[in-house]
């Protein structure tokens, strides 16, 4: 099997089938009662956090590529990515339909007096705008260099997802700490290899200087 | 006051239990995950009864006129009471404290009575309960971030408890602390808050015929995550005021530090007295979710009790002390 094809016919299945698995794990805690006394609140937060997951996950993907240094890595970002949005959406529908009960008066409000809540809505925007350019149409349209720069707003869709998370929670707690954390170690290392990268290139154009 | 051992299987019989609700909601959790996804009627086994075998009913409480009928709500079933718990000192997850305080043993238990009081000393958890008939006593609990519940509390009128302490003319305010004992509290090996916790209550706050020490529910001893073996009730307040576990309880000329203020003054006030007007920088006040039911209801001024605790804060501008 070529690369290509075991890409294709074994790994994308396999990431699809986990990337839906949190869904089915939710059906598992639904029917053994393990949502809490408070279902709503346990759904809400359980979509939120797998949101944040899968956009961190996504983000891992290029790290993954140079330490590993196998391309086909890049193949799954795509995916990733537009699961974070997708489970991104139903911890908003779950806010919207269940939590508020399409009180629109009260979302009104949520969404610009509680600073965590504008936050969130941030991330979900920009999530949104990237989900919608990640057609091959598009990046046609708009080509590499400009697709480039625009999909670089993840990383503050990823920042913006901590944050909420953070703020979210009472106290200094442990996960948004944790989270926030990984992408600070997923930043300072494309920052680090990003250095490297300058310097091989000063060292390759600038032998005559010497 | 006398403690009898019971098998579990006395207590799923309990009068006051509303089993029904109970039922109506866990059938309905499980036919919409059956239906949504196609699960066969299959027989995992539920994990309700989380305290089965070691749960022991109390003796002798007599009725007080805090009921259920004045209340004039449903009580939240046992199993919610029990498994959704906000006890930071046994991790921040919701069931955290039902995972985690399994083996919590709270006795031999002893509190600390000191400041401006007459008659300070350590007390043992028995020389603090047994002078005292125990109550039966039915409050809404209304936690800060907008859930709610409807409690039926077992203990004694804090004042009853204060008298024979004898606080002092000098003492103002009345400051309570959680035992602190990362070794047994897994929670408080991350400092989440500083420990221990701390609460305090102005000293008429402390007097008022509402203010309870809790020593069960639902006519048995307080569960380990519901704040074994003696905790604070203080039911027009926010959640976080009825301080769990309590170690310590010192009467002081001055506002004591309390745990969630020092954490965020902005957002958690001394009094923190229910206020649906006063909203919150993470939660609108104005509505909560009563734990079972699905649509919000509108929060209610100190919780539905003004009648009792209004006069205590009369010409206070409530927006500065919240
Ligand atoms: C308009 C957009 C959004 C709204 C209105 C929103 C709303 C909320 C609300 C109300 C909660 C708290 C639930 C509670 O109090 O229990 C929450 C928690 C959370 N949200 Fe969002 N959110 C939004 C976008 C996002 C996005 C884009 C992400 C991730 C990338 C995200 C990740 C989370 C996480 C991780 C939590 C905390 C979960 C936990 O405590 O375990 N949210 N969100």
């Amino acid at each position: 099997m070529t690369q290509d094809k075991l890409i294709q016919r074994v790994l994308k299945p396999l990431v699809w089938m986990l990337c839906l698995a949190p869904l089915l794990g939710l059906a598992g805690l639904a029917y053994t009662d393990g949502m809490t006394a408070n279902p709503i609140e346990f759904l809400n937060r359980y979509l939120g956090e797998w949101a944040l997951k899968f956009l961190l996950s996504a983000l891992m993907i290029t790290p993954l590529k140079i330490v590993t240094g196998w391309a086909g890595f890049t193949r799954f970002r795509r995916l990733l990515g537009l699961f974070a949005f997708f489970y991104a959406v139903l911890h908003l529908l779950s806010y919207v339909g269940l939590d508020q009960f399409f009180n629109w008066k009260d979302i009104w409000t949520d969404l610009i007096k509680r600073t965590y809540i504008t936050v969130g809505l941030g991330a979900f925007i920009i999530l949104a705008v990237l989900a919608a350019t990640s057609t091959k149409n598009t990046i046609k349209k708009l080509g590499g260099k400009n697709w480039n720069r625009l999909h670089k707003w993840v990383y503050v869709a990823g920042f913006g997802g901590c944050l909420h998370f953070f703020m979210m929670r009472k106290g200094v707690q442990a996960e948004p700490l944790f989270y926030a954390g990984f992408l600070a170690l997923l930043l300072i290392y494309r920052w680090l290899y990003y250095l490297k990268k300058q310097r091989q290139r000063a060292g390759k154009t600038a032998p005559a200087a010497l | 006051m006398l403690i009898k051992m019971t098998k579990a299987s006395d207590i799923k019989s309990s009068e006051i239990t509303p089993k029904a609700v109970f039922d109506d909601r866990r059938r309905f959790l499980k036919t919409a995950a059956l239906a949504g996804l196609g699960f066969a009627a299959g027989s995992i086994a539920p994990s309700s009864f989380a305290n089965e075998g070691r749960r022991k009913k109390l003796i002798g409480i007599e009725p007080s006129k805090w009921t259920q009928k004045s209340v004039g709500e449903k009580l939240t079933d046992y199993e919610s009471v029990t498994s959704y718990n906000n006890f930071y000192e046994f991790g921040t997850g919701k069931q955290d404290p039902l995972t985690y305080a399994k083996d919590f043993n709270p006795k031999p238990w002893s509190v600390v009575v000191d400041g401006e009081v007459e008659n300070p000393g350590t007390y043992s958890y028995e020389d603090l309960v047994n002078p005292h008939t125990l109550e039966d006593r039915v409050y809404r609990f209304r936690c800060v971030e907008a859930w709610s519940m409807v409690v039926p509390w077992v203990g004694i009128g804090l004042a009853d408890m204060f008298k024979r302490f004898g606080p002092k003319n000098d003492a103002k305010y009345v400051a309570f602390e959680t035992l602190n004992d990362p070794d047994r509290m897994y929670g408080q090996r991350r400092r989440v808050l500083e420990w221990p916790y701390r609460e305090g209550l102005r000293m008429d706050e402390a007097m008022n015929p509402l203010s309870f020490m809790a020593v069960g529910l639902y006519g048995e001893e307080l569960p380990n995550q519901n704040g074994a073996p003696i905790r604070l009730v203080t039911p027009w307040k926010y959640g976080f005021k009825s301080i769990k576990s309590i170690v310590r309880i010192s009467f002081t000329k001055t506002q004591p530090p309390t745990s969630w203020n020092m954490s965020g003054p902005r957002e958690y006030g001394f009094y923190s007295n229910v206020n649906p007007e006063k909203s919150h920088p993470r939660w609108s006040q104005a509505k909560e979710r009563r734990i079972g039911e699905f649509l919000k209801r509108p929060s209610l001024m100190y919780n539905g009790y003004g009648e009792e605790v209004a006069s205590m804060y009369v010409g206070m501008d409530l927006n500065k002390f919240y």
